[in-house]
């Protein structure tokens, strides 16, 4: 499955979720049927999982406060890191769960309303599960780049309309 | 005019420049006229300059250009077409493939010398050796040939006083690329008659389908082809003003000889960030490529489904299709939809009357504005019936 055609699907799809078969057949010249099929594929074997837009909240007069959570957990023999980090990745509050090396085990980032909000949520929710050992809590101040694009900055076409 | 000297009197403003300043006194346009890539530089290498001037590189370099540059390129070219320069003395740093055009012509041209040149072409040619004091010698090539310089066309445009021939492929403003069996017979022509070959290949690495073949790389002519290249299409670096010239030791020396009183040497913080660019740009240039083949292959498939015939072009990031049946002028159609629907291309007669019946459309731009603008095409074209 992972061929060129497959990849640079993904790849257009990656950068922009809206754009059509009939316009992604065009530019790759794969014909639109082959290219709706494909994508079916995709999202049948979950490497599609779902297509979402990017929202700069703060933008649009929104507050939202996000928090990285470095978690230190336990583990006994019949649990691994997949339960707990499972069972963490269940709440709605948390964006995103992550398995890492280093000084900690799990980075976590949490998402709520407010300040108050998202730190009782840790307080009650997280912290409180038996096999978290210990938890470090960063709120996040301001964001300048998410999923790879830039939140407060765009380059603006400094070119001549027309040159030679 | 009295200060005006006779030479100069005797070039054009470009046909670009009208365009341009019809263009500045529209609002809100969005325009397919832009010849330079609307990718900013990568940011690896403007922070690379950035380091650069935190470092203190604020000086001249040698009349040559850096040297670890000069390297660097010379790798390239071995690399990508097993052609062998000598950084020392056969590779030259000029401020732009602009300067290296104009240095090959005045340390080559004398008066009356001819020099053939391919149209519809890009603008700088035609003035730049008249300019050199020699004549300019303009053959047409033709949208059924894909625009590509026939040895016959060459041929018959050939008298003794015929001293060079410019190429661009990768060519500005049709797209049009040649492969290596047809570049090879111009090749023959070149030697059989004592020709020098300047070959402007700044579009090489937006090359889309096939190789593309370096002119010295061919058969006996490394010594009579200059190779001009530079850092501005490729790599998004217009504005950073990097081109080089190679070959032979002994025109190179001369042009350098010119190169050193006029410019003394390329800005050294803009040679320092092609000295990263060509280090570690092959993710950053991969990228470029592809994005530009998608826009390529979008914005082809739209102009022929309005009915402006266009050919496909393999290289750069133009598109030339013709108004022919419309019944207008180039001129007049490239106005009319300025003001009409806001959208600015080049008319193609700014690029040689073989360039009459065809607009210059790039690609250069993001898909939402090649969408909007082909949309505003499509209107215009379907006023004119
Ligand atoms: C064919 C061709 N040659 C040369 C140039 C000028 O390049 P540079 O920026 O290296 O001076 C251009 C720019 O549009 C071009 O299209």
């Amino acid at each position: 499955m992972k061929d060129d055609k497959t990849i640079e699907m993904l790849q257009i799809l990656e950068e922009d979720a809206r754009i059509t078969p009939a316009e992604i057949s065009k530019m790759t010249g794969v014909p639109e049927k082959n290219v709706s099929e494909l994508i079916g594929k995709l999202e049948r074997k979950g490497a599609i999982i779902k297509y979402k837009t990017v929202v700069d909240w703060e933008k649009a007069g929104v507050e939202y406060i996000y928090a990285l959570i470095d978690l230190k957990v336990n583990l006994d023999r019949d649990n691994g890191y997949d339960s707990i980090a499972e069972r963490i990745s269940m709440f709605p509050e948390v964006e995103s769960v992550r398995l890492v090396s280093g000084n900690y085990d799990l980075a976590v980032i949490v998402k709520g309303k407010s300040m108050k909000d998202v730190a009782s949520f840790i307080a009650e929710k997280i912290s409180t599960l038996e096999q978290v050992r210990d938890t470090v809590t960063h709120f996040s101040l301001k964001m300048y780049k998410r999923e790879g694009e830039m939140l407060h900055k765009k380059d603006a076409d400094r070119r001549l309309a027309v040159s030679a | 005019m009295k200060h005006i000297s006779n030479r100069v009197q005797n070039i054009h403003s470009s046909g670009i420049r009208k365009f341009f300043d019809l263009v500045l006194g529209v609002e809100d346009i969005i325009s397919l006229g832009v010849g330079e890539p609307d990718f900013v530089t990568p940011w690896h290498i403007r922070e690379a300059c950035i380091y650069s001037l935190e470092r203190g590189y604020t000086s001249y370099t040698s009349n040559w250009g850096v040297l670890e540059l000069r390297e660097l390129i010379a790798d390239k070219l071995r690399g990508d077409y097993g052609v062998e320069y000598d950084p020392e003395g056969e590779i030259l740093i000029t401020t732009g493939v602009s300067e290296g055009m104009d240095l090959v012509l005045r340390a080559t041209i004398n008066p009356s010398d001819e020099v053939i040149i391919p149209e519809p072409g890009y603008v700088a040619y035609k003035p730049c050796v008249i300019l050199a004091g020699g004549m300019p010698v303009t053959i047409d090539t033709r949208i059924d040939n894909d625009f590509k310089a026939t040895p016959e066309e060459i041929t018959s445009k050939i008298t003794e006083n015929t001293k060079a021939i410019i190429l661009n492929y990768p060519n500005n403003p049709t797209g049009s690329t040649m492969k290596g069996s047809e570049l090879e017979e111009i090749a023959d022509i070149a030697v059989e008659h004592d020709l020098l070959v300047i070959s402007d290949e700044i579009y090489a690495k937006l090359t889309y389908e096939g190789t593309h073949t370096c002119f010295s790389s061919l058969n006996g002519m490394r010594n009579n082809t200059i190779l001009l290249n530079g850092m501005s299409k490729a790599y998004a670096m217009t504005g950073w003003r990097i081109g080089y010239a190679c070959g032979n030791r002994e025109i190179l020396e001369n042009m350098m000889k010119i190169h050193q009183y006029t410019m003394l040497c390329s800005p050294i913080t803009a040679q320092m960030a092609a000295v990263e660019a060509l280090r570690n740009s092959d993710d950053s240039l991969r990228k470029m490529v592809t994005e530009y083949n998608r826009r390529r292959n979008l914005i082809v498939k739209g102009l022929n489904s309005i009915g402006l015939h266009c050919f496909e072009p393999k290289g750069a990031f133009y598109t030339f299709p013709s108004i022919a049946d419309f019944n207008l002028k180039s001129e007049e159609f490239a106005e009319r939809l300025l003001r009409e629907e806001m959208l600015a291309v080049v008319p193609g007669n700014a690029f040689g009357n073989a360039g009459e019946g065809y607009l210059r459309c790039a690609y250069a731009v993001s898909r939402e504005v090649l969408n909007e603008a082909l949309s505003r095409l499509e209107r215009f074209v379907g006023r004119l019936g």
